[in-house]
This record gives structure tokens, sequence and C-alpha cells, in this order.
């Protein structure tokens, strides 16, 4: 999108999301007026009364940017990934939903019928002697309702549409926000396939001092003493940051608490997750690890709980490997 | 790489009899990038060598498949021939289609399909390949010998010999090691002293070593070819230019005899000044500060006796401590061995009977130059001893001291035996107490049979307790042989201990970034193939530092690790393989998970200044690393590659290996 004289068509979308990106476009504060000076906003779900037939009806490459939000889990999230795809110039996947799937994307962990019996019928706070379920069509008296399909499967947006650039983050950090909007307005935006977010790691903005590495347990955050200015991996908490793209100032450590990786995988790196599996496995224990018997193993990979929801807990469904198939 | 040349090897009928070569051949020959595909009853002959400097010339290949036996083989062969044709060398890839598809399968088509694919997909890397460089170091002439026992001396010499210069660095204030304790060895039963004081002066003589006692090894730095290296000399107190060695101070001192001798294991006493032993190279006093009156309290008498003693005037009490810098090529460790100190198996008696001693102490018993002048006495009263028993394996062979063989210990009794008896007189009895004889060497088991031969009482078995009461020794033993309960009466205990890693071997080894085994002797690279070599390039280890072992095979091993260290320093430059871990500095992050887990100690975290501010990222030292991939596995943010076995490379194989007809690979 070359640099226009004219007004920039900005659209929001989100998916399969909680909500918090579109607070974390609000969050740009005073900006956002800037953003409104240079462009309008021609869809906007959460904020501006706009049909799917406007959209419809606006012709393709209409919409300069789409900035869209939320992993792709029904029909209808698929449908609109579709119909933005062709309506805007530039698809931006905003967040780590979009960009990776996101926490929706544990649910690829199960599968539809696991996950409706256990929201309908095995919930203790739901009553439902019935037994029903969501369907596609149901009939009433009055006619035909019907409800978008929930489907098996969770997906990341590229893994629906082709995306132009991504925004990851839960939510994306403003300053990352600023600079997409900037760049779009400044048409410099980076070769398509860009995520827009720096190329080193969390540990880069990390202002805890890091020295080797030489894991004797895992332990969780509860379990330690606080030690200013000390890497949290060498306390033994499991702390993605080495993992996961930064951007983000290294915010959550800066509140003492670990990363959990929704900046996604760094420019070289496959899967995040097996990465971070990779190099905890590479440090923990290593000190006497030919003489290290196999229960003290046993026993150091225990102190892992949740190994999908720690090391995958944005990426599952963009992973190498992204769904459970049976069970 | 974009000109491919496939070159498909029969090997004899070793591929060929289950794989079709030709049918190959055919396939790859309409690949993307391959422009030459040929075949040949023997690639790595010289004739096939020819098939492939030919394509070089002829169609330009810049990348080369060879489809062969595994590259443990002929990798090396290869690249060799790709560099002789003027191709680069690291763009070669190897299809092992021998030992992975004709021995390994018996049927003829599934073999061949298989071998398809091995090749499509190492054509498949091949098209990503990178030319690589090796790079080159400079080689600095010059050796290092940590320790100065027979195996420091023995690798010193056959350095020196070769026209290296030699820095032999001894903590003790003389060379020897544990080899100038010993009375007579075993098998030959020659005078220890006889066969090692005359190396010790060819040391001291040798144009090309520096020797340096009484000094220590402080730090090290840089890689092979080029170690920098700190040894601390601590002051002797006397002016070793000046000493003549006549021992007058060491007559005058007023300490004398109130120190318990080191060297004699505490049976006799020594002065504050004093010579470590008669045969002592250098042949010089060294003053020991913690016991000289002068040093501690600034005042000895009316005045320190050793300085009116000595006609030479070498007595120097402002002497400092120095530090030199060294700068060699490559290193050998004969850093020795410890034993075991008995003390800690209390059922033995050690620290309540002062005639319960060690093997070593026997053999400064039984020397000549000994604390009683050769005469086999009773510690507690000076009286010749008319009953002597040995209990062997005293923590050795034991799960809760140490598990392994000392293997020294069976031949140290049996020699000592003979020597008892030259000294004591045929009426002396004699009892051994052991596990199994291990008499495995050259000779050994024969020496073994002239002992048994004599009127020696073997029991086998560990004896549950030694009982003391005075003078009055007793233990229980009972005979697996006999399967009988015996009670010994004997006059002196002798324990034949452990041998066990010195005891400042784990912070010696991590000064000098060695590994060692779980038994806390140094690490060998490999135990069979590669046992004087460490995992650290241009560092070997010889003697007992690397486990218990004989004169015999300390003396042979000390030889290797000299030839292998001569190897490195008779180069002018070394070339460094680049098939090694490369850090992307845009990508690290400084995290340093890679830098605990390298076992060649090659990363280190680097500073840089940019954009005025301070970031940190890993680097590789290119000579250290060996390629092993450890780190490229651990970094979790992908910023280390493995130059030849890069991601993409890798994943192009894959894509092809998951469906044949997609030889392009990944994109
Ligand atoms: C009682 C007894 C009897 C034996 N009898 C025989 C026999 O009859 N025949 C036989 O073949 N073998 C015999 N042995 C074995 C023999 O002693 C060893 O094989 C031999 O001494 C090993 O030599 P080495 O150089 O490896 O170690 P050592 O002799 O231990 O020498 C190591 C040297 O390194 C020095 N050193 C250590 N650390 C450092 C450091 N950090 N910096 C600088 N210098 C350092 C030490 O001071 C020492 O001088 C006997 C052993 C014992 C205990």
């Amino acid at each position: 999108m070359p640099v226009t004289e004219r007004k920039l068509k900005f659209a929001f979308y989100w998916g399969a999301s909680c909500g918090g990106c579109e607070i974390a476009v609000l969050d740009i504060d005073e900006k956002i007026l800037d953003v409104a000076a240079a462009a309008d906003i021609l869809f906007w779900p959460v904020a501006v009364d706009t049909k799917y037939s406007d959209v419809e009806a606006m012709e393709d490459g209409f919409i300069d940017v789409c900035f869209f939000n939320g992993a792709i889990r029904t029909s209808e999230q698929e449908e609109l990934a579709h119909l933005l795809r062709r309506k805007s110039g530039c698809l931006v996947a905003f967040g780590s939903c979009a960009a990776m799937g996101g926490i929706p994307g544990l649910a690829n962990l199960a599968n539809r019928d696991k996950i409706f019996e256990t929201a309908y019928l095995d919930n203790p706070s739901t009553s439902n002697p019935g037994r029903t379920l969501p369907s596609k069509e149901s009939r009433v008296k009055e006619g035909t309702l019907t409800l978008p399909e929930f489907h098996d499967r969770v997906r990341a947006l590229h893994q629906v549409t082709d995306v132009d650039y991504f925004l990851p983050g839960c939510p994306p950090p403003t300053n990352l926000i600023l600079e997409a909007v900037n760049a779009v307005i400044k048409g410099e935006l980076p070769p398509k396939g860009s995520v827009i977010a720096p190329e080193k790691s969390v540990c880069e903005e990390c202002r805890f001092e890091k020295s080797e590495k030489m894991l004797t347990e895992i332990r969780r955050i509860y379990e330690v003493e606080k030690v200013e200015d000390r890497c949290l991996l060498e306390q033994g908490i499991i702390c993605l940051g080495p993992a996961t793209r930064g951007g983000c100032s290294a915010r959550c450590l800066d509140a003492y608490m670990p990363c959990t990786g929704c900046g996604g995988p760094t420019p070289n790196s496959m899967d995040q997750g097996g990465k971070m599996i990779s190099a905890l496995a590479s440090i923990l224990g290593l000190e006497g690890e030919e003489a290290l018997p196999d229960e003290e193993i046993e026993r150091l990979l225990d102190g892992i709980v949740d190994p999908v929801g720690t090391f995958y807990k944005y990426g599952l469904a963009a992973a190498l490997i992204n769904r459970r198939l049976e069970g | 790489m974009e000109r491919i040349g496939v070159f498909v090897c029969h090997c004899g009928i070793n591929i060929s009899s289950m794989v079709d070569v030709e049918s190959i051949v055919e396939r790859v020959r309409e690949l993307d990038g391959v422009v030459e595909a040929k075949s040949y009853k023997y690639m790595c002959s010289d004739r096939g060598a020819q098939i492939i400097k030919k394509s070089i010339e002829e169609k330009g290949i810049d990348g080369a498949v060879i489809a062969c036996c595994s590259p443990r083989m002929h990798e090396p062969t290869f690249r060799g021939v790709a560099e002789d044709g003027g191709m680069n060398p690291f763009t070669v890839e190897i299809a092992n289609i021998r030992e992975q598809c004709s021995w390994a399968h018996d049927s003829r088509e599934r073999s061949t399909e298989k071998a398809m694919k091995l090749v499509m997909s190492s054509v498949a890397k091949a098209r990503l390949l990178e030319p690589l460089e090796r790079g080159r170091t400079p080689v600095i002439p010059n050796a290092l010998v940590i320790g100065g026992g027979i195996a420091g001396i023995q690798a010193s010499l056959d350095l020196a010999n070769e026209g290296f210069r030699v820095y032999l660095v001894e903590k003790d204030p003389s060379i020897g090691g544990r080899m100038a304790q010993l009375d007579k060895t075993f098998p030959t039963l020659d005078c220890s002293s006889c066969i090692l004081t005359p190396k010790m002066m060819e040391v001291y003589h040798h144009p090309n070593i520096d020797l340096m006692t009484y000094s220590e090894v402080l730090s090290i730095e840089g890689s092979i070819g080029d170690y920098r290296v700190k040894v601390r000399r601590k002051p002797r107190y006397v002016d070793v230019d000046r000493c003549t060695g006549c021992g007058d101070c060491v007559t005058a001192c007023r300490m004398r005899d109130r120190i318990p001798d080191e060297f004699n294991m505490g049976l006799s006493n020594r002065s504050a000044i004093y010579i470590q032993f008669p045969q002592a190279i250098p042949l010089k006093a060294v003053m020991d500060s913690e016991t000289c009156l002068f040093h501690r309290f600034g005042k000895c008498g009316d005045g320190p006796l050793c300085v009116e003693a000595c006609e030479a005037e070498a007595i120097d009490f402002e002497q400092k401590e120095e530090v030199a810098e060294l700068n060699v090529g490559a290193i050998v460790v004969a850093t020795g061995y410890d034993l075991l100190d008995p003390a800690s198996l209390h059922e033995y008696g050690y620290s309540r009977s002062k005639n319960v001693i060690t093997t070593l102490e026997l053999e400064r018993l039984i020397s000549s130059s000994g604390p009683t002048k050769g005469e086999v006495r009773l510690p507690s009263s000076g009286e010749r001893p008319r009953s002597v028993t040995m209990i062997m394996c005293v923590g050795s062979r034991d799960e809760t001291q140490c598990s392994w063989c000392c293997r020294i210990g069976c031949m140290t009794a049996l020699k000592q035996v003979i020597l008892l008896r030259e000294n004591l007189g045929e009426e002396v009895e004699i009892n051994i107490l052991y596990t199994d004889i291990r008499s495995f060497g050259k000779g050994y088991e024969e020496f073994y049979r002239n002992v048994r031969a004599e009127n020696t009482n073997f029991f086998r078995g560990r004896p549950s307790e030694v009982r003391i009461r005075n003078e009055d020794i007793r233990i229980d033993i009972f005979d697996t042989i006999t399967n009988k309960l015996f009670e010994i009466r004997t006059d002196m205990v002798v324990l034949v201990p452990a041998v066990v890693p010195r005891a400042d071997s784990g912070e010696f080894a991590r000064m000098m970034n060695l590994s060692r085994s779980g038994d806390g002797f140094l690490l060998e690279a490999h135990l069979k193939l590669k046992p004087m070599d460490t995992f650290v390039n241009g560092i070997f280890i010889a003697g007992c530092c690397q486990g218990p072992k004989d004169i015999t095979d300390t003396v042979a091993q000390a030889s290797g690790a000299a030839s292998r260290a001569a190897g490195i320093l008779s180069k002018k430059e070394l070339e460094n393989d680049p098939l090694i871990a490369v850090v992307d500095a845009d990508l690290c992050s400084g995290c340093r998970i890679c830098i605990s887990l390298c076992p060649y100690s090659a990363i280190e975290p680097v500073v840089e200044t940019m954009a005025g501010e301070e970031v940190v990222h890993a680097e590789i030292n290119e000579v250290l690393c060996q390629g092993c991939g450890a780190c490229v596995a651990a970094c979790p943010s992908g910023a280390i590659n493995q130059m030849g076995f890069k991601d993409n490379q890798i994943l192009a194989m894959i894509g092809v290996l998951n469906d044949c007809s997609d030889a392009g690979g990944l994109k």
C-alpha cells in the first residue's frame, strides 16, 4: 500500500478471543486520535455498528488494513476470515490467538465432542437434564434457528487464509501496535510475512542478571524467595523468555513473573515449545548428568506441571504437533 | 548448489547385489539441479576419483552426492577428491546406501527403493549446501607438562627430544612423584631410584626443558595451538642459583626433626628448611614458611641458623611469589594419584595402632634412604616384626568406597613379600588376605607363582575386623577357599589402599575445563580409541591422573600423550574443521543456556556496545568447537546453526523422505 493522500480505511475483527486485543487497541490512549485522523474505521464489531452485509457490499481490496484478532474456531470466524481477506489489501494477524492459535488453541488437546461434553453435560455448575447440545440448526415453532458450526479444531489465521503480517502478543504491546499502524500510515511496511516485532528473544529486554544455567530442579514461582536481579530460569522457574520473541519490554519479568511465551517463536525457530523443551532438557540436571539415576530424572521431570500448557500455552494450534488425534 | 553431480558406487557387489544402481542413476539424472549422474564399481578407487574430477572439470559441478558406504569410511576421501578437483570439499554429501540399504535388507526391490529415497534426499540437501572454508590458527611450538611424576618426566623428555620447548610444572619442590618414594619395582625388582634418577637428571639438564618446581598452574586461556597459561612460582626462600644442595642449613635448622616428613609418610621428621629427598631434582633446599620460626614469629633465636650455616649465602627471606606467563601449543596433564586414607575404614584399625601401616609407608620403611635406613621395624617399638599380615583391596572393589580395582595393589603386596623376606629373613611369617589376585601384566603371573611357591599364607576373603589391644593384633578372616574361620595373630598389618583421584582433582579439572569420569579421575575422550585425548583439543592426559596404572602403562601412556602433542606442535598452522556451530549474533539474546553445556568450553558470552547500549551474545571459539551440536539443539531461540546441518538442509531431506514424489523438498 503506497503512501496516499487520502484517508486510510481500517477494519478490526475478533475471532475466538477474550477481548483483550480490543482493549489493547484502546490502550494506545490519546494516540487513537492520531489514528482516527489518519484512518476511517469501517468495521469494528466491538465499537462500530456495521453489518457483515455492509462488508460484503464493499469492493474487493476496499479496506486498506484489517487487524484480525482471535483464533478460528467456528464457521462464522472462518467465513469472516475469508471475507475480510478478500476485502482488505493487507491482513494482519493481531495478537497471539490470530498469530498462532493462542490459549483457545489448547482446546486442540480435546475435540468438539469432548469439549461439548465438558461444557454442556459434565460441568458441575450446569444442569442440562435434556442433554441438549448446540447444533447447527434447531427447529422452533417460529422457524429454523441456525448457529455457526463449531469446528473440531482451532486454527491460527494463516492456517485458514493468507496473512500479510503477524503482530503477536497477548495482547500485542502498545508500542508494537503503534509501530505497525505508523508503518501503514507511512507506507513503510516490511516484506510480506514479517512478524512486526524485534528479532531477538525476551531475554534481550529482561533486566535480570544472567549467568550459566545448570538447573538442579524445577520450581514454581511461589516456591522461590524473591531474589532481585537473578534470571528466573536459573532459579529453576520455567521462563519461556529465551524461546520467545521480544518486543514486550519483558513486562512480565518486570513484575517478577516468568515469560509464558505470548510473543511466539523467534525468527529461526520452527516450534517454540519444542525449542524450550530441548533447551530445558539440556540444562536440567546437567551437573553430574552421566551419573543421574533414572528415578532422579523422573523426579526432575515431575517438576514440570502441565507440560503442554507450559510450553505451548499460546502456540499449540500452529505447532509442529498441533492437536491430539485420539482420546 | 546449482550444478550437482551424483556418483553411485557399486562397492564391488556389496551395493549392487541388493540395489539397482543403474535405476538410481537414471532417476536422479532428472532431478532439478543434477547435471551429472554416474556409477562406478569402486568410487573410492583412483579411477572413481578420476570420474568425479572429470565431472568437476567438464560439467562444472559445484556440489556432489556420493551414494556409497558410511560417511565414516569415505567422507574424508571424497572431500579430498572434490578439493583436488577444484571444488569446495564441504559441498559433498554422502548417501549411505551400503550399511543402510544393501547390507541391511534382503529384498532388492525395497532396498533399491530406500536407496533411491536416500539419494534423492541427499540431492535435496546438496542444493542447499554452502561452500565452507577451513579456519587456520598458528601453532606455538611449546608444550606444557603438568606434574613431574614418571608420567610427566617421560612426556617432557619425549617432547624435548623431538625439539620442542617444554615447561614442566611440578607442585612439589622436586620432581619424581610417587615413584621416587618406592624402593624396588615389580615385576623386575629394579631399584626405583636407580631407574628414575637418571631420567630426572636428564630432565634437569635438557636444554629444551624449563623445569618449574614448587609451582602450580593458576589459570589457562586460549585453545589448541595457542594456550596462555599462568603459573604461580612459590617462593623457596632459597636462591637456587647459589644453593649447592649441601644440606648444612637442614642440619642447622632449629626446627630440625620436629616436622612430620611428608616424603616419608610422616614416619620421620624433617627441618623447616629441607631437601625433599636425597636424589631430589633440583637438589636445592626449600624453606617451609608455615613451620619456619623466622617466618612465623619474625624471630629465630638470635638469628636464623640456616643463614649462618649457608656458606653460599643462598637463604633469602625476602623472596616473593612470582607468576610466570607461558604460551604453549599443547598440554600434557600428568598429575598422578592419591591413596585412600584408610582411617576412613575404621574396622582396619589404621588410626588405632601405629603398627597398622600402608604399602606406601612400607615402601619407605624398606627404602635404604627411608626413616629406618631400610630396616623394617615396628613403628611402635622399633622391634623386628615376626609376623606381617597384608590386607588387600582396602577400599577397592567396594561399592561403599571405590568400586574400581586399584590395579597395582596385588602386585605391590606380592613384591613386598619378597622385599620383606630379604629384609627380615626367611623365618618371618607373612599372611596375605586377598579378594582375587590380579596379576595381569607382562611377567606378573610368573612373579605371583614365585611368591606363591614361597612360604606365604594366602587367605581368600576380607577380614571383618582388625582387633587391637596394645601390641597385640588379631584378625578374623573367613577363608572362602577352605570355608574356615581363622584368627590370625600378627605384629604388623600392611593395608593396600585404593588408588583414588588426587584430592584437588575436581578443582584442577574445573580450572583446566577437563571432564572427570564417575570415579573422579580425569576423563579421556574415548576409553579405547582416544585414551590420551581429552574433550579439550590440545590437552592430553597421561599416567594415574586418568586412572590407576602401573609404571609400565604410565610410561607407555606418557609417550603416547607426548606423541599426540607433538603431532600438533610439529605443524605450523592448524586447520579447523568448518563443520561447527556458529552463533547468529543478530538473533542471540545472550540467555547463556548454551554456555554451561558445551563439553569443550568453546562458548563464551561477549559484550558489545550497540547504539550506546551493552548487548551480550554468545560466541563460539571455532578452534575449540568440535561440532557436536549440543548447543544447536539447546538454543531456544534458534540462534545457533550447525554448519553443514542447518535446519533448512535437514528439513529438505525430511521432506523428500516423507514423500518421494516431491523430490524438490520443502521450499
Ligand atoms: C605402594 C606403591 C607401590 C608401587 N609399586 C609399583 C611397582 O613396584 N611397579 C609399578 O609399576 N608401579 C608401582 N606403583 C605404581 C606407581 O606409583 C605409579 O604407576 C606411578 O607413580 C604413576 O606415575 P604418575 O606420574 O602418573 O603419578 P605420580 O607419581 O603421582 O606423579 C604425579 C606428580 O604430579 C604432581 N602434581 C600433582 N598435581 C599437580 C598440579 N596440580 N600441578 C603440578 N604438579 C602436580 C605431583 O606432585 C607428582 O609429582 C606403586 C604404587 C604404590 C602406591
